[in-house]
């Protein structure tokens, strides 16, 4: 594990976050999360070999339902709360024709 | 009678007509108003719907309707559960403004009981805290002492049972985050097992990890309050298709021959001296009743907070991917393009407390180190989850401080991310491991904070640890002691 997360690698967990962070949090997060980091490196203390991941705590497994077909919500109980709409639409800028970042 | 009045009492008194909903509701709309302005514990009050709900209830029982066991019970929910009146916060301004198009299940069960929700609760931004500071609309203040926090991230719906301003109260627990203001305010706060009552409506942030939590002054309201929100929901896909109870009617089975796990892991380096003394005094005192005190070993229990801070923040970034500024929400102005549009509003409008764990989450699972944080810290809470299963065939219930300390001050942890998050050392286990616990009072410091006893049993155990609690409080009054703020109130 590294357990230093650079001013670099922070811009760029804040980029892959799509987080916009200010040059001051930048410094601030480095320090905060390294410090984070160093603690949970005790994880590596435990033998983990032959034990497996446990992604929840309860032995579920799929909850299936029928494929039927129910209503859903109208259009304007669905964008209710959008901050900009067109039509039947939430309205964003424009998407095509970018770097493909 | 009201400031006394517990939510069964004030159930019963509606229902024999020996006083009515909307006096019930609107006496305690009114001591919200005349004193809410201290502690903050509440973040909106919708009076005209609260008043408006409580004649209803008032015109049925005219009627002769029969009543819901909750009708006329002013109960508050954490503002991170939705609900189709008012606004639904999860303080932060990320949704300002948001009215949410349909209501949480467990609000559906409450007012399907006849309970009038009369307000939602203050909370850490998205529930991500322990002190109720890290919300967009100020601090919550811990009603037996306002210089200090209630705890959080549930703060206000645990100041408001403290405050007596509510009997009842609905929060939401991750990782210790009903358990622990309920120990430092003096009430009662249960975790039900994972799975046990629906999340549908209820903000995610951790997602194998979240379970909505009861708060009431005492152990009888936590059981009739679970046995009103538990239960199977096809719109929760983890919600469990197993029978419900009725805990508040199973609460006297005898503490004879109870078997009591104590492991040393929960009394270590960090356990304030007072703490230890008043939930050892606790377990004595159910030895004297006659359970047996039974030593385990939790070897993994150490690794508890490293494990959760990678779980937790890893399923958050997940989660929170969705407040975008698309669908609803703040949106920033005049974004250049659609990136800008995410990280601009994100960047504007999430908190320090909720940027930091969508940073940590997002770098536990970003290319080349999702095995060496995020899938190590899976298989360690394997071991963890088998160190209670282990426990468990010889124990009957776990019992152990929920704190290290009684409540801190106001500012003391906020600029020490890693200081607040071992706040939650003794909690965050029964989250990674699904189990159930409860937080109940045991007794008070020096100066007079509230102490707070965790017991917690296997999962679906919540009928017997409800009685083992509710045993306990019949031997004790630190439940029905009340702070100052409410005396005066």
């Amino acid at each position: 594990m590294a357990s230093v997360l650079d001013e670099t690698a922070v811009r760029h967990v804040a980029h892959l976050a799509r987080l916009d962070v200010t040059d001051e949090e930048v410094v601030r997060f480095a320090e905060q999360l390294s410090s984070i980091l160093s603690y949970v490196e005790q994880l590596n203390e435990p033998d983990t070999a032959d034990i497996p991941p446990t992604a929840h705590a309860l032995p579920v497994t799929n909850a299936f339902r029928d494929d039927t077909v129910r209503p859903c919500w109208e259009p304007d109980r669905a964008l209710h709360n959008a901050p900009q709409r067109q039509e039947d639409f939430f309205q964003v800028p424009k998407v095509l024709g970018q770097d493909g970042t | 009678m009201t400031l006394a009045a517990t939510t069964a009492e004030i159930a019963r008194a509606v229902a024999t007509g020996e006083r009515s909903a909307e006096e019930v509701v609107g006496e305690c709309l009114d001591r919200i108003e005349a004193s809410d302005g201290a502690l903050n514990a509440f973040l909106s009050c919708d009076r005209d719907r609260a008043l408006s709900c409580a004649r209803n209830v008032d015109a049925a029982r005219a009627k002769g309707d029969q009543l819901g066991p909750l009708a006329g019970v002013p109960i508050a929910v954490k503002d991170n559960i939705c609900t189709t009146f008012g606004a639904t916060t999860c303080a932060s301004r990320i949704l300002k403004p948001f009215h949410s198009r349909y209501g949480a299940h467990v609000v559906e069960r409450l007012e399907g009981a006849g309970a009038i929700i009369v307000g939602k609760t203050n909370l850490d931004e998205f529930a991500m805290g322990s002190s109720t500071e890290h919300g967009a609309f100020g601090p919550t203040r811990n009603p037996w002492d306002p210089a200090r926090v209630a705890g959080g991230s549930s703060g206000g719906s645990a100041a408001a049972v403290a405050a007596r301003f509510v009997t009842g109260a609905l929060g939401s627990d991750t990782g210790g985050s009903v358990r622990q203001p309920a120990a430092f305010c003096g009430v009662v706060g249960l975790k039900p097992t994972y799975g046990r009552v629906s999340r549908y409506g209820l903000v995610a942030f951790g997602s194998s990890l979240d379970q909505i939590s009861p708060i009431a002054s005492d152990v009888r309201d936590v059981a009739l309050l679970l046995s009103i929100i538990a239960g199977h929901d096809t719109r929760d896909s983890t919600s469990v298709d197993a029978p419900v109870p009725e805990y508040d009617a199973k609460l006297n089975q005898p503490l004879n021959g109870v078997r009591i796990g104590v492991s040393d892991q929960y009394f270590g380096e960090g356990l304030d001296g007072q703490v230890r003394d008043a939930v050892w005094g606790a377990i004595d005192l159910m030895h004297r009743e006659g359970a047996e005190i039974v030593p385990i070993d939790l070897p993994h229990m150490k690794y508890a907070v490293a494990c959760y801070y990678i779980i937790a923040p890893a399923e958050a970034s997940s989660n929170l991917a969705r407040f975008d500024g698309v669908h609803y929400g703040y949106r920033t102005a005049e974004p250049k393009d659609i990136i800008d549009l995410y990280a601009s509003t994100r960047g504007q409008a999430f908190g320090a407390e909720v940027k930091r764990r969508i940073m940590l989450g997002t770098y536990a699972l970003s290319s080349g180190y999702y095995d060496a944080y995020y899938l190590k810290a899976l298989k360690v809470r394997t071991l963890i989850k088998r160190d209670f299963d282990q426990a468990f065939e010889s124990v009957d219930v776990i019992a152990s401080p929920v704190t290290p300390t009684t409540a801190f001050r106001l500012g003391e942890k906020t600029d020490d991310p890693l200081a607040m998050y071992l706040e939650d050392i003794y909690t965050i286990s029964a989250n990674l491991a699904g189990v159930c616990a409860i937080s109940l009072p045991c007794g008070f410091d020096r100066q007079g904070l509230p102490i707070g006893l965790q017991l917690t049993r296997p999962a679906f155990g919540e009928e017997r640890l409800l009685s083992i609690a509710h045993q306990y409080q019949l031997r004790t009054d630190y439940h029905a002691r009340q702070p100052p703020a409410a005396a005066v109130a």
